[in-house]
């Protein structure tokens, strides 16, 4: 169809649909969960349902996507290249990413009105925190996408996104920080073959957060202002959950303290796992000048399983993304030269968390990667002589 | 006066305008941005990438 496309430029706008055009509506089911959580609440009777209810969201994401995703596979088209600026401006993509944030925030209020309002045990408080976690996770996906783009509206939007996880430091970061050290070894954010997701989560939360703080203070030192001030971005970004945090409070009383800082340590900890896997082991090579190689698609993980990348915009096409940062998602592509992992990021997530199992199915493909040469890889430093050794390299 | 644009995104540093938001205000020189400082859109490529607008 691609090359149809390409062929009869006069007629490429007729002769290529996007398909999954009406599937990123799926994406609001996400933050709708705490919507759904009540709906089953009120319809059950009290028994196991109604228990297992407040779980919905890891039992959507962990168990109903991988298996979805297991069944309906992969899907590896592309927008022809002439039509990405077309399909780029259609505002139609922009504006359901924009419904995220009121489906996310009224899950988010509605969360704090069963918490303080209907009879749970510990095990129901505990599942709906982490069902709001889940919520708020994949929410800084949002939050992603829309920090990423050029107009201002759509990065203020991302820092309300943030607000929820107190993670507002993240758009900074990410784009300032990560996106230019990606795949080597000065990035908190990409993991290193031999590195658990144990020992990565607090390395990445606090290279991170004192990344973003170092950032900031150097942009604001060029203006000759110090880093105490609202026009820091890290600051404002923290000011918006603080208010937010804060209004909660106020509204449901200060019993909601334990669901705000469950679900935001949780939402966090969900985008950490995600980062752990984008670019575990990959490495850029340094050119003769000293300088790192421009980030390639073969600097990050990827996967084509279409329910996974429906629910967080096509992340899990990662290479282009890094390649070209304020693409919007609808228009990213699949690179038959990306790594690829052998199933999609939620079911990732669950391999990162048990260290024996991620290494089993992960460390090989970094080895086969680098054609067998694992001294090209981003290597645990505490690590480097045991794994150089064990896989036959000298360096 | 010159333009300076980023060779990955359409980011383009004009020194008439400067990019106050980034701490160089209006008339600040090509010269006198950092070697070091990333494309503040994309964060792919620095400024010894970027490309002169409109020259030959």
């Amino acid at each position: 169809m691609t090359s149809m496309a390409a062929g009869q430029e006069a007629h490429t706008e007729v002769s290529w649909r996007d398909g999954k055009r009406y599937a990123w509506l799926l994406g609001l089911v996400v933050p709708a969960i705490p919507f759904i959580i009540w709906g089953v609440y009120s319809a059950t009777d009290g028994g196991w349902a109604t228990h297992l209810a407040w779980w919905l969201a890891p039992i959507i994401v962990f168990v109903l996507i991988p298996t979805l995703d297991m069944l309906i596979g992969n899907d590896a088209e592309n927008p022809p290249e002439e039509l990405v600026k077309w399909l780029e401006q259609d505002r139609y993509y922009q504006w359901i990413l924009y419904l995220f944030l009121p489906v996310q925030y009224a899950g988010l209020v509605l969360a704090c009105w069963m918490w303080t309002t209907f009879e749970m045990t510990m095990v129901d408080k505990i599942g709906l925190a982490i069902s709001v976690g889940v919520v708020a996770g994949i929410g800084i996906n949002t939050a992603h996408e829309l920090g990423h783009k050029k107009e201002k509206h759509e990065r203020w939007l991302s820092k309300v996104a943030l607000a929820q996880t107190f993670y507002g430091h993240f758009f900074i970061e990410h784009n300032r920080g990560h996106h230019v050290r990606v795949a080597t070894p000065e990035d908190p954010a990409s993991s290193r073959f031999g590195e658990s997701f144990w020992r990565f989560l607090p390395r990445s939360i606090w290279g991170s957060l004192t990344s973003a703080w170092g950032l900031e203070r150097k942009r604001l030192a060029r203006m000759n202002k110090g880093p105490w001030t609202l026009r820091n971005d890290v600051l404002n970004a923290w000011a918006m959950s603080l208010a937010l945090f804060g209004a909660l409070v106020i509204a449901f009383g200060p019993s909601i303290l334990p669901l705000l800082v469950i679900q935001a340590i949780f939402g966090f900890s969900l985008l950490e796992v995600v980062n752990y896997l984008e670019h575990y082991g990959l490495m850029r090579q340094r050119a003769e000048s000293g300088r790192y190689e421009r980030p390639a698609a073969r600097h990050s993980w990827n996967s084509n399983n279409v329910v996974t990348n429906v629910f967080l915009y096509h992340l899990q096409r990662h290479s282009d993304h890094h390649a070209n940062p304020t693409r919007r998602y609808q228009a990213l592509r699949d690179f038959d030269e990306a790594p690829q992992l052998p199933a999609g990021y939620a079911s990732m997530i669950v391999l990162a968390w048990v260290p024996p199992l991620w290494r089993k199915v992960m460390d090989k493909r970094v080895v086969a990667h680098y054609d067998g040469d694992i001294s090209k890889a981003n290597i645990q430093p505490s690590k480097r002589e045991k794994i150089l050794a064990r896989y036959g390299a000298t360096a | 006066m010159s333009k300076f644009r980023c060779p990955v995104c359409e980011y383009v540093f004009d020194e008439v305008v400067g990019d106050p938001h980034e701490g160089f205000p209006a008339g600040t020189s090509w010269d006198d941005v950092p070697d070091d400082w990333c494309c503040p859109d994309c964060g792919v490529r620095e400024k010894v990438d970027f490309e002169p607008v409109g020259a030959a």
